[in-house]
């Protein structure tokens, strides 16, 4: 870059002239980098995901005489939750679909159906985690429990997080309609559920899993 | 001094004061009561002016509230000066009682408050002053630098200023109220677990962090979306100007490290709060995950603190060389080396953990590998310098200064980096002598470099030159002074953290260096007279002209101080250098043609919640389990309130730039 590098010709008046300012200011509508802000917080929460994943991996095997994976662990039940997270996941899918045709009922509609399947998954695992500490199985038990409720319970949270925004995106839609700025939410709102989504596929696969291999 | 006032405070008392009663306050310590005396009375005496003066208005119409980038950069300088006299007046303290307490005398401070000092002193000096102060610089000159006319998150800029400020006034908080953390300032456990800090000084550490490290990730996304969006028509990436290129470095790592530190420091709240075992000696804890963990962001955050540095150094070799910088494209790959190994090395800070020679080989060779793109980076700067037309303006000479100082610091380095002498090394004075050496060495100077060469800029009249030059000689002069000596007293084995010595030879060494910060004590009083007198001879100072400097990048494109939307006409840019490219193409400033401006509008919601997080830290530092929840309701219903404010951006009319635009045709046709 030490050389003059040549002008790009869109720069150059009629007589071949540099132009220092163009004719039409260049405008950064409201809202432009929003899909690339969100998606940069997205990998950095990632990686708080990352590190508690690595926490997990570090204290799996650190039970401390206490109970291990295969005593607490319910397959079926997870499969169930699974199946909640997945579905609601499509859903939301459906939510955007109808969101690009402008259909303002069926948006909420679906909306509300990604909400309850969010419920639904938060039910099971409050289930899950009551069950667990009921069994004496609690955070304080051993590095293996703990690092399981952090990883889990932080995923839950993000999900608890996902479904208050949810409900506060649906008022607005309800206020203001399918706006600009609405559907820029709701497109940052798939973006954060569809990761959470991915997440859990992360944490059925490693923690649940593996867990019932070892 | 509570480990337990929980355990006294009973039923109605505890439940509304959890556990803070009155002996919480350190009544029974003269220099923090001197100290809380000093600081009331200077906050009632501003209170006092800005009432009679009637600024309240003002403040919280022009500043607290404002989302203009240029006045949010001017703010977190203000916090970070402010922050560094504290940071400093520990540093001092450390030094004077290390220098007395020799031949059986035990110094003037008590091990309690000792241990607070000098972990207070590392958390300030990285948290809150560095941080803030690089923040501010790279708010202040990014935008303007890209020729844009604001960042790409305006109000979210707002809110991470305040959640920085709410951080460090938590820890402030815990001067007066209970007491700071007494771990060192990474904390490690299990010394910071709560069998063995059960006060609330780890408290008071993690919420202090946690919050200003919101902000602080906040705009690091901010500032790199910035960066890849709002660039001016023409600025490829390979023709931004390097501080540009080196903050967009610098947030990358930011975005890329802080979630490692708020994870970290949350994992460690759940050991303390609720009894988990994550970092416990017991249960199948492990301490040492922690210190790897806490390390994984720990060593990026060096390089976010000096990468910035490296673009200011740059900048001003370039400006006061009146040259092109060399070997720019060589910068840029440099740069973003060194971010990428910055991820490769976080071992080398705890070689003595006993991973075995292989792992502790690889992380000594990463880390000697580092030096390679420093040390380009070093010979560009040079080769800028090499038949350039230098001129020794104040931002030069520190920038030399840190050519010399830094480099001498880069060399222990690499000697620390080699494992078998690290081991000999570990914790003691030498490393201190060493990260200091870099750290003020680089960060402190570039700093001074900054503030000197924009100020400027942000203020429209130059600073003074004679304090400049005493708070340059006496810092230079006082640093060498004063770190020297820790270099040849951790050869000779002293551990850092120590509060009293036996051996009565190793005296005369901390008394040279508390001569030192006695010597930078005084640069630092100079540089504060520099800004008055400069302040107070503003009109024999002004630049009427925007580029006093004959600078090179877009900044001084624009008028000093720059008008609220930056540029009246966004900038074309046909070069690396695009303003010295402009002035040598005979560039013409658009007198007609001006239109209006869409701006962002201001808004308080940033400054509520983070007010909201000091009363919910405070609620979780004291178990007062009904304000925490409170804040934590009132956070939320802030926040999700926020949303519905569909109203974010105002216009400024056309002939309100017409008015400004045509000032600044006044000003500059006066030039001649």
């Amino acid at each position: 870059m030490a050389t003059r590098s040549k002008i790009d010709p869109a720069f150059l008046d009629q007589d071949g002239k540099p132009l220092f300012h163009l004719g039409e200011e260049p405008h950064h509508p409201e809202g432009s980098s929003t899909s690339l802000g969100f998606w940069i917080y997205l990998m950095s929460d990632c990686l708080i995901f990352a590190c508690l994943f690595a926490t997990y991996a570090v204290l799996s095997g650190s039970f401390a005489a206490g109970p291990g994976p295969r005593d607490l662990f319910d397959l079926n039940l997870v499969a169930l939750n699974t199946a909640m997270l997945l579905f609601s996941s499509i859903t939301y899918g459906f939510a955007m679909l109808s969101m690009e045709k402008n259909k303002v009922a069926a948006t909420q509609g679906w909306l509300a159906i990604t909400g309850l399947f969010g419920l639904a998954f938060l039910g099971i695992e409050l289930y899950e985690f009551a069950h667990l500490i009921h069994e004496g199985a609690t955070p304080q038990r051993s590095g293996f429990l703990s690092a399981f409720f952090a990883l889990v319970g932080t995923h839950g949270l993000h999900v608890t997080f996902g479904i208050i925004w949810l409900v506060t995106l649906m008022v607005q839609v309800a206020k203001k309609g399918l706006i600009p700025a609405s559907q820029r939410r709701l497109m940052c709102l798939s973006m954060f559920w569809h990761f959470l989504d991915v997440i859990w596929i992360g944490v059925f696969t490693f923690v649940y899993l593996m867990g019932m291999l070892r | 001094m509570s480990p337990h006032p929980a355990s006294e405070n009973s039923g109605i008392w505890k439940l509304i004061f959890g556990r803070l009663d009155w002996s919480s306050l350190p009544l029974h310590e003269p220099i923090v009561v001197g100290t809380f005396l000093m600081v009331a009375l200077g906050g009632a005496v501003v209170f006092g002016l800005v009432t009679k003066y009637k600024l309240w208005g003002t403040l919280w119409n022009d500043w607290f509230t404002t989302v203009d980038h240029k006045r949010i950069g001017i703010m977190y300088m203000i916090l970070g000066l402010i922050m560094f006299l504290r940071g400093f007046a520990d540093a001092i303290m450390m030094r004077l009682q290390q220098a007395m307490a020799f031949n059986g005398s035990e110094g003037y401070l008590n091990a309690h408050h000792y241990d607070q000092i000098f972990t207070a002193h590392g958390v300030i000096m990285i948290f809150f002053v560095a941080m803030p102060m690089i923040t501010g610089i790279m708010n202040y000159i990014v935008p303007l630098q890209i020729g844009a006319r604001d960042v790409s998150f305006p109000f979210l800029n707002n809110f991470s200023f305040w959640m920085t400020t709410a951080g460090a006034i938590i820890v402030m908080m815990s001067l007066f109220v209970g007491e700071f953390a007494r771990t060192g300032w990474l904390a490690y456990p299990p010394l910071s677990g709560i069998a063995y800090s059960p006060g609330v000084g780890v408290d008071y550490y993690i919420w202090g962090l946690q919050i200003a490290g919101i902000g602080t990730l906040l705009s690091g996304v901010n500032l790199i979306a910035t960066i890849v969006k709002m660039r001016a028509p023409g600025m490829t990436m390979m023709k931004m100007p390097i501080f540009t290129w080196t903050s967009l470095c610098a947030n990358v790592l930011i975005v890329a490290a802080f979630p490692v530190l708020t994870a970290v420091l949350a994992l460690l709240s759940l050991d303390r709060y609720i009894g988990t075992a994550f970092f416990t000696n017991d249960m199948g804890g492990n301490p040492m995950m922690y210190v790897n963990l806490i390390w994984i962001w720990g060593h990026p955050e060096v390089y976010i603190l000096i990468l910035p540095l490296f673009g200011v150094f740059s900048e001003v070799t370039s400006t006061f060389s009146s040259k092109r910088l060399f070997g720019y494209s060589s910068m840029v790959y440099a740069t973003i080396v060194i971010a990428l190994l910055s991820y490769l090395v976080w071992l080398h800070h705890f070689f003595t953990m006993g991973s075995g020679a292989s792992v502790n080989s690889f992380f000594g060779i990463t880390t000697m590998v580092i030096s390679i793109p420093t040390g380009a980076k070093l010979f560009n700067w040079l080769f800028t310098m090499y038949r350039g037309r230098i001129r020794y303006e104040l931002p030069m000479m520190w920038t030399v200064a840190f050519m010399l100082t830094f480099t001498v610091g880069g060399m222990t380095g690499v000697l620390l980096a080699v494992p078998p002498a690290d081991f000999v090394l570990h914790n003691s004075l030498f490393l201190i002598a060493h990260f200091h050496n870099v750290i003020i060495g680089g960060v402190l100077f570039g700093l001074f470099a900054a503030i000197n060469y924009w100020w400027p800029k942000a203020f429209g009249f130059r600073l003074e030159t004679t304090w400049g030059k005493r708070s340059f000689w006496l810092w230079v002069v006082g640093f060498w002074t004063a770190f020297m000596p820790l270099y040849v007293l951790g050869l000779m084995g002293v551990t850092r953290r120590m509060r009293v010595f036996d051996d009565p030879s190793l005296q005369i060494w901390f008394q040279i260096a508390a001569l030192g910060a006695v010597m930078i004590a005084a640069g630092i009083a100079c540089m504060f007279i520099q800004f008055a007198v400069s302040i107070k001879n503003r009109d024999q100072l002004r630049d009427t002209t925007g580029d006093p400097w004959d600078g090179r990048t877009l900044e001084w494109a624009t008028s000093s101080p720059p008008p609220d939307y930056n540029f009246a006409f966004t900038p074309v840019i046909h070069d690396g250098d695009a303003w010295a490219d402009m002035k040598k193409r005979g560039y013409q400033r658009p007198l007609t043609g001006y239109k209006a401006i869409h701006m962002p509008s201001n808004t308080a919601t940033g400054l509520i919640i983070a007010g909201l997080s000091v009363a919910f830290s405070f609620g979780m530092i004291w178990y007062i389990w009904w304000l925490a929840g409170l804040s934590f309701a009132g956070i939320l219903a802030v926040a999700i309130g926020h949303t519905f404010n569909y109203k974010r951006d105002f216009t400024i009319p056309q002939d309100v730039v017409e008015r400004t635009e045509g000032e600044r045709s006044a000003l500059l046709a006066t030039q001649g």
